[in-house]
């Protein structure tokens, strides 16, 4: 490990600000872009800040074995709740910001909240509305006061008056945070993520100071994160992902936390930053690429012809230049050339310019994709991991990133298969346990200290880890083919048109879909095609949409027919929902994977048509809207078939 | 919005017995009536009414061949638009009249321009008190910005946003002016419900934090009845209803003439 890397033995997360605070005091540790220009604060001022909140908080009564909730977008004042929480031996608990009451009122009283940091109006609405349900809660703290001049609630207070409370509660008793901190240890729970429940109510997993430490430290000698560092924090605070990066690695390598100034502008203020290490889920990087794909057809025939010769060029050589293979003279001045007419001019745009790392876990993502960003000289790559490892499992080592594996396992990383295939895990970052919820902590851990991921995969000749899908998911059909719905869907998805698919096949004959059409993709396809929509349901209904999603299909079939163990699980019926999956809904985890069994039991009817041969099938669903109201769409849906193929196999045999 | 027990201020408008005619055709006929400090009032009307023309008379771009007009205690017949500006009155228009080719921040900007005071030449070269008053103004507009909550199109030229989009522009450069009565010119025309929800919680932001005087012309039923304190209703250039959106709805004479004939 590096040097100039302060050790960390017997820190806890909170020591090590006020370190930082020491050791780099006049670096940036922070900015947050407001009103147009990027402030900033250095780690002494952060380190001071904290204290002041801290301070406040304390004034208020909140003290060792409280759990604090944190609720807004990535703002400085946000982050550093979660470290004066910390400082006080309290427990951050953030939570995502578009949960629905329901939700947010179990975590509360799940967490016993009695203190909450918010950020804006909108979130001291929402907890109000909430609060008579949830007993405990007592104060709401929020930054942003626009709009709260008329709120006279006694639980409502402004960040701005915490503040002044801790100057002066720090003035009258100096030595008391002093005291507080001496008392946290290492192995104390520094914060519980709440996990976002594919199947059942959500889960506290309770991490350690000692873990998030270990885990930074890791990264940091893998892949060379120092304090010169740049990230961009845009990502939900209550989401392990960002957690670990935007806070715990931060602290513990130094480097700047970049908070955009709404959600709406991250693309231009990642212009502005140009981040060092950069982490999203695949449908970020999707989104980005199709909004490229889409300004690309409009731009002129000169611009339109450059980019598609080059972007060939970025194809064949891009990516062995990233593995660092073998390649001609000619074909490096070539890739030369359009380094500088296109992807250096693109990266620039995309904010990527100066990208060390670029890392996407979480699902999995499409090849073309994996391979665009690469070719282009973004050295993207692939980790594996969930909340109760910390994101700590597998990742990709430069030069060896490839797209069906996620990498292989990191130094202290123990992996074995169990049952059905299934990943068991060991990591410094595993979770301490479930947040007062033993029954849960002793089913998901196995005697011998290994976590049990749910996935299934294995691990390859060259000690790759390959995931294929979740443990139980995996189904066969009555043929006795292997099912794994995942798998499919995913390819699927890797289409722009496809937004989401659910695939059914278990315990029956052959495999059906449903399939949610990517509005804006199809939108566009429409609208090239001269084709008049009236909106979601009126184009998710058009025979030629339905053409176009069946040519989808069938490549899938086609790919699946060349995998012998795959090729009987092709797709022969599908229809497209007339409605997007949505997480309001509950058909999706707030992070956005599909709750197969719920939406399998919501459209029992549409799954019935699939299988009985019907070419029509009505129905109408409840949705809610993100107000709390809810109200129907109904429509007549199509059900088409999709041609399959012989696999190879059977042509040889 | 319709509690009675908003604090409302004096009369911050007074519009008496105005007339107002393009050679034969009568725009207005002795219209009065009276806007109170803090208040929203819309004026509502078929079309043709003489609802712009109203707001038209009132910042001084018509002159009323009859009656007058009292802002602030100043009685006047004759005023010049400018002159309105510089005494706190801003307004957006009917038909968007911004700089299609110049930025959102540049437009906004641009509504700062009576409030600039030094001198031409060191504006040009951007020296001393001129580059203090940039900076002063800059954070002006920028509070407008995040108040519109417009930060993703800052640099946008506006000529390329959506129509929702360059009516929020509008109503920023009318802000920037820090104007005391704003006059908008129907300023949801054209809009889809959510960019109509959008622009009331503006408007009612605006009236609320701080502390603007509106006046209002706006076609939505709906809308006018939940934004307003007090509607006023023209029909053929005479006015034929003042009060409370609930006296209103029950008013036959307007219902008559503009909510649909009531049997």
């Amino acid at each position: 490990m590096d040097s100039n890397i302060p050790s960390s033995r017997g820190e806890t997360l909170s020591s090590l600000i006020l370190k930082n605070a020491v050791i780099r005091g006049e670096k940036t540790a922070i900015r947050e872009k407001n009103l147009g220009i990027w402030q900033s604060w250095s780690w002494a001022e952060v380190a001071n800040e904290v204290n002041h909140l801290a301070g406040g908080l304390a004034a208020k009564g909140f003290s060792r074995g409280n759990n604090l909730a944190i609720i807004g977008d990535n703002r400085p004042r946000l982050y550093w709740s979660f470290a004066a929480a910390q400082s006080l031996g309290g427990v951050p608990v953030p939570l995502y910001q578009d949960a629905i009451a329901e939700e947010m009122i179990y975590v509360f009283n799940d967490a016993e909240i009695e203190f909450a940091v918010v950020e804006n109006q909108e979130q001291v609405d929402k907890l109000l509305e909430i609060m008579p349900e949830c007993t405990k809660l007592r104060c709401i703290v929020y930054d942003d006061p626009r709009g709260m001049r008329h709120y006279d609630h006694p639980s409502v207070v402004s960040y701005e008056d915490i503040r002044k409370l801790g100057l002066n509660f720090t003035k009258e008793q100096p030595d008391f945070l002093a005291g507080e901190l001496q008392k946290c240890h290492p192995d104390d729970v520094s914060v519980i993520l709440y996990t976002s429940g594919t199947t059942s109510k959500p889960k506290g997993v309770c991490l350690t100071h000692k873990s998030c430490i270990e885990v930074a430290e890791s990264d940091m000698g893998f892949d060379g994160y120092n304090e010169d560092g740049e990230i961009l924090s845009y990502l939900p605070m209550a989401w392990v992902g960002d957690h670990l990066f935007s806070y715990a690695q931060s602290i513990v390598s130094g480097f700047t936390v970049n908070c955009p100034e709404s959600s709406e502008t991250v693309m231009i203020d990642m212009r502005e930053i140009g981040p060092s290490y950069y982490f999203a889920p695949p449908s970020v990087f999707e989104n980005l690429l199709t909004q490229v794909t889409i300004r690309m057809e409009d731009a002129s025939k000169i611009k339109k012809w450059l980019y598609e010769k080059f972007m060939a060029v970025a194809k064949q050589t891009g990516l062995k230049i990233m593995d660092k293979e073998q390649v001609s003279l000619k074909n490096r001045i070539l890739y030369g050339l359009g380094n500088v007419f296109i992807y250096g001019p693109l990266r620039n745009n995309l904010g990527m310019s100066h990208i060390k790392v670029a890392y996407t876990g979480g699902a999995a993502i499409g090849p073309d994709l994996y391979s665009f960003y690469r070719s282009i000289g973004i050295n993207l790559k692939q980790l594996y991991g969930q909340t109760e490892t910390l994101a700590h499992v597998c990742k990709q080592p430069n030069g060896q990133a490839r797209i069906d594996s996620v990498g292989v396992p990191m130094p202290g990383v123990d992996i074995k298969l169990g049952e059905k295939s299934e990943v068991l895990v060991k990591s410094p970052g595993l979770l301490k346990e479930y947040y007062k919820n033993p029954e849960a902590t002793s089913e998901s851990i196995t005697s011998d200290g290994f976590f049990k991921t749910g996935d299934a995969g294995f691990i390859d000749q060259d000690g790759h880890l390959k995931i294929i899908d979740r443990a139980k998911d995996v189904g066969v059909l009555n043929d006795g083919t292997m099912f794994a719905p995942q798998f499919l869907e995913n390819k699927l998805k890797f289409f722009p048109f496809v937004k989401e698919a659910v695939c059914f096949g278990d315990g029956r004959d052959d495999v059906c879909a449903f399939i949610n059409i990517e509005m804006d993709a199809v939108g566009n396809w429409a609208e090239r095609q001269g084709l008049g929509y009236a909106g979601y349901v009126d184009l998710a209904g058009k025979t030629e949409t339905y053409s176009l999603l069946k040519e989808c299909i069938e490549q899938v079939n086609r790919d699946l027919a060349e995998e012998d163990s795959l090729s009987g699980s092709q797709i022969k019926r599908f229809l497209i929902l007339h409605k997007e999956l949505d997480a309001d809904d509950d058909e999706l985890t707030r992070t956005k994977k599909v709750r197969r069994s719920f939406v399998a039991d919501k459209y029992q009817v549409l799954i019935k048509a699939l299988y009985d041969g019907s070419k029509k099938c009505f129905i109408e669903t409840q949705v809610k809207f993100e107000d709390g109201r809810s109200g129907a769409i109904s429509a007549d849906l199509s059900i088409s078939d999709a041609e399959t193929y012989q696999s190879n196999v059977d042509l040889a045999a | 919005m319709n509690d009675t027990n908003r604090n409302l201020g004096p009369t911050i408008l007074k519009a008496d017995s105005i007339s107002l005619a393009f050679g034969g055709v009568k725009a207005l006929t002795n219209i009065s009536f009276e806007v109170k400090e803090h208040e929203i009032l819309a004026i509502i009307g078929p079309n043709g009414a003489g609802k712009s023309s109203m707001l038209n008379v009132i910042n001084g771009v018509y002159h009323p061949n009859a009656g007058s007009i009292t802002y602030k205690g100043n009685m006047r017949r004759q005023m010049k638009p400018h002159e309105a500006a510089t005494q706190g009155i801003a307004r957006t228009f009917q038909n968007i009249a911004l700089f299609k080719g110049m930025s959102v921040l540049d437009n906004i900007m641009t509504g700062r321009t009576l409030k600039m005071n030094a001198g031409f030449l060191a504006q040009c070269l951007h020296i001393g008190r001129a580059r203090n008053e940039e900076i002063e103004h800059r954070r002006n507009v920028e509070e407008i910005i995040d108040f519109l909550q417009i930060q993703s199109i800052r640099k946008t030229p506006v000529g390329r946003l959506p129509y929702g989009l360059q009516k929020r522009v509008e109503l920023g450069r009318a802000l920037a002016a820090e104007p005391e009565l704003l006059l908008l010119d129907e300023p949801m025309a054209g809009m889809n419900i959510e960019e109509k929800e959008d622009m009331s919680r503006f408007i009612l932001d605006v009236n609320d934090e701080f502390g603007t005087t509106i006046v209002l012309i706006e076609h939505d039923m709906g809308v006018v009845m939940d934004l307003s304190d007090r509607i006023v209703v023209l029909d053929y250039g005479k006015k034929i209803g003042d009060g409370t959106p609930t006296e209103i709805r029950n008013n036959k004479e307007v219902i008559d003439a503009y909510l649909g004939v009531s049997d």
